[in-house]
């Protein structure tokens, strides 16, 4: 009977620790594309460039230096060359000359630093690459808008669609639910520079990019911790082999 | 030892009772011979302790308790918690260690209460120790909301913006009692200075006292044990109990695996899962604190969810006082209850292993309310949900308020007189 009441004990235990991810289906729900995320340096280069070229102008990224971006392999002159236009020196952080109280003005919100959006962004119901890689593709038009572009996943949004060049112009057609939910299909109406492929991937680089600088360290902190566990469980042999020995005459 | 080495413990023995204390705490502290997996969390609890003061001490020296904003608009306190993350070295590990700590924490004490409850730990003559346990986890709960507050996030700020104005709903001193806390009309910087203050210096202080305390009273009457038998009946010729071993070395080399066991699945957070799945590390609080954007679903740490749900279960307005005051003093009870456990227990034996059914099935259906408890505080409430939130309140309660009618009635077996051990 104890065993059994333990047992029991065991099982609701497992079974609540995993009730909470179940939770979020209860609320408006979110459709979100898986992001394909990459630590391929290559990769988080390109990203690197569509970040300072496309987002670093409006958006801040406040907690990231230029040089950190010597951890995806670039060197300090390629950074100079390519990244730094206004001025800035290759220490300095990614800040912009906007300041939030003006822009406030200008866009009804100030555009938020990002340097942590890819942390920010996640729920239950994806991560927030799977959100900013969704969001980011899901532009359509809508003349209502004052930048003529709608989203998907954030609902007027104040955000116009930077990459309208790259990926063209997107209609949506949309059908609502009897709960009121709305479906979106998303029809591309004026092809863009890049093929919806390679806007895919342009877009995956860039999402790439912003994982990597939400928290530089991830890879480096993933490596350490495979040396510390296996550390850890040699000692744990260790330690139960000497306790075994301490208590071999307790009877 | 060598003559000079025993020379100088005379020397200090003559002036400081380092062996005698050795001795009664260590060497000749003998506890029960037969502690199973259980007995683990109290010296796991120590080190997490040891684990928070060491981080903390680090993270003080970074960390900058400021509400104001930066040039780039982000507050001070939040962008120096991303300083240390990105460029004080080593400061992410520091980081993560304190906040996977302050969950671990709470892990390692809910282990450490519920083996009270299955061996029956918190009886005759062990009530002051399981108060001063109590207390432990009051101030405990304190300190982790205070510390919450300091990354200045959303879920920081918004969670102590709705934690303090509970007190709000106290009759007469309320208003004036919240705004005392915050020291402001609102959550701001100066609550931030004080929480600060208070995280890092008072409530550590008094942690550390009563966890002191806790070991002492401990040290007094000796541990109690899974067949919940007093092992001080039986003695030996020299006065040693004989189902007592001593202390150091036989459980310090069993905690010491313990220790090991816990740091690997610790470390498995903190390298690899350090948000947890946004249950460690709340997602939203990846965004700077904003007094003007109230999120729009505002839940507590999993840590005190299940005290939370019981506040939200109270609904109803009581001898004109507004049911928001009555969900506080339901959410009190709740935790202040747990002192009185000594009390409520009528059941001739200690131990789960000598209980009768009933006692079974109340211990499980209180595990079952505690964990739906807190699955139902981490969600936005619905009515449906508060329907349950208020079942499993009762259900709760129940297992406390009933305790002297049902274990006194219930059919338990005979404890053995001495403890089993295989």
């Amino acid at each position: 009977m104890r065993i059994d009441v333990i047992k029991t004990l065991k099982r609701l235990a497992a079974v609540a620790l995993l009730a909470p991810t179940l939770a979020f289906s209860a609320e408006v729900a979110l459709n979100l594309d898986k992001a394909p995320v990459s630590r391929d340096p290559v990769a988080l280069q390109n990203g690197a460039k569509l970040f300072v070229n496309y987002c670093l102008n409006c958006h801040s990224a406040s907690f990231v230096r230029y040089n950190t971006l010597e951890q995806i392999g670039l060197d300090e002159q390629q950074i100079r060359d390519n990244l730094l236009f206004t001025g800035e020196r290759v220490g300095d952080l990614m800040k912009i000359a906007m300041r939030p109280a003006e822009s406030k003005v200008w866009f009804g919100t100030a555009p938020p630093d990002l340097a942590l959006v890819a942390r920010q962004r996640a729920s239950g119901y994806g991560s927030g690459a799977d959100w900013l890689y969704t969001y980011l593709r899901q532009f359509y038009r809508d003349p209502e808008r004052p930048s003529g572009f709608n989203n998907v996943v954030f609902e007027n949004v104040g955000m116009p669609h930077v990459f309208w060049e790259l990926q063209g112009d997107q209609i949506a057609h949309v059908t609502e639910n009897p709960d009121g939910t709305k479906n979106y299909r998303l029809e591309l109406a004026k092809p863009g520079k890049l093929s919806p492929e390679a806007y895919d991937k342009a877009v995956a680089d860039l999402v790439s990019f912003m994982v990597w600088m939400a928290e530089p360290v991830a890879a480096k902190r993933e490596t350490i911790g495979m040396y510390v566990l296996i550390f850890l469980a040699g000692l744990f042999v260790l330690t139960y082999a000497l306790k075994k020995n301490y208590w071999k005459d307790i009877h | 030892m060598t003559t000079k080495s025993q020379a100088l413990l005379n020397w200090i023995d003559e002036r400081f009772p380092l062996t005698a204390t050795w001795k009664a705490h260590l060497s000749e502290y003998y506890a029960p011979k037969n502690f199973n997996f259980w007995y683990f969390f109290g010296s796991l609890a120590l080190l997490v302790l040891v684990i928070q003061i060491v981080t903390g001490i680090f993270l003080v020296m970074h960390y900058k308790p400021d509400g104001t904003l930066n040039d780039a608009g982000i507050s001070i306190a939040f962008a120096s918690v991303e300083y240390i993350m990105r460029e004080v070295p080593g400061g992410w590990l520091i980081r993560y260690l304190h906040s996977t700590g302050a969950s671990a924490f709470f892990v390692v004490v809910y282990l450490h209460m519920f083996r009270g409850l299955l061996y029956g730990s918190y009886r005759k003559p062990r009530e002051l120790l399981w108060i001063l346990g109590t207390l432990i986890f009051l101030v405990l709960m304190a300190e982790a909301f205070m510390g919450y507050l300091l990354p200045w996030g959303q879920m920081s700020y918004w969670g102590a913006q709705v934690i303090i104005n509970l007190f709000s709903a106290i009759p007469f001193i309320g208003p004036d009692l919240a705004l005392i806390i915050r020291g402001d009309f609102v959550v701001s910087d100066a609550t931030l200075n004080r929480f600060f203050s208070l995280h890092v210096i008072a409530v550590p202080l008094v942690l550390i006292a009563l966890v002191f305390a806790h070991i002492v009273a401990l040290h007094e009457v000796g541990s109690n044990n899974p067949d919940g038998v007093e092992i001080k009946k039986k003695k030996d010729a020299n006065g040693i109990p004989l189902d007592g071993i001593p202390f150091h070395p036989y459980y310090t080399v069993k905690d010491i695996v313990g220790v090991v066991g816990f740091l690997f699945f610790f470390s498995a957070v903190v390298f690899f899962a350090p948000e947890f799945g946004g249950y460690f590390l709340e997602y939203n609080n990846f965004i700077p604190a904003d007094p003007l954007k109230t999120p729009p679903h505002i839940a507590p740490v999993w840590y005190f969810t299940p005290f939370y749900s019981v506040l939200r279960a109270v609904t109803y307005p009581l001898f004109g006082i507004d049911a928001k005051f009555w969900g506080v003093v339901a959410m009190g009870a709740s935790v202040v209850i747990i002192a009185f456990l000594p009390w409520l227990d009528r059941s001739p034996v200690k131990s789960i292993r000598y209980r009768g059914p009933i006692f079974k099935a109340a211990l499980v259906i209180f595990v079952i309310s505690f964990f739906v408890l807190g699955y139902l505080g981490v969600l936005a409430p619905t009515p449906g949900r508060t329907l349950a939130a208020q079942i499993f309140s009762v259900l709760y309660f129940a297992f406390f308020l009933l305790m002297p009618w049902y274990s006194k009635i219930d059919k338990c077996k005979p404890e053995p007189e001495r403890v089993n051990f295989k």
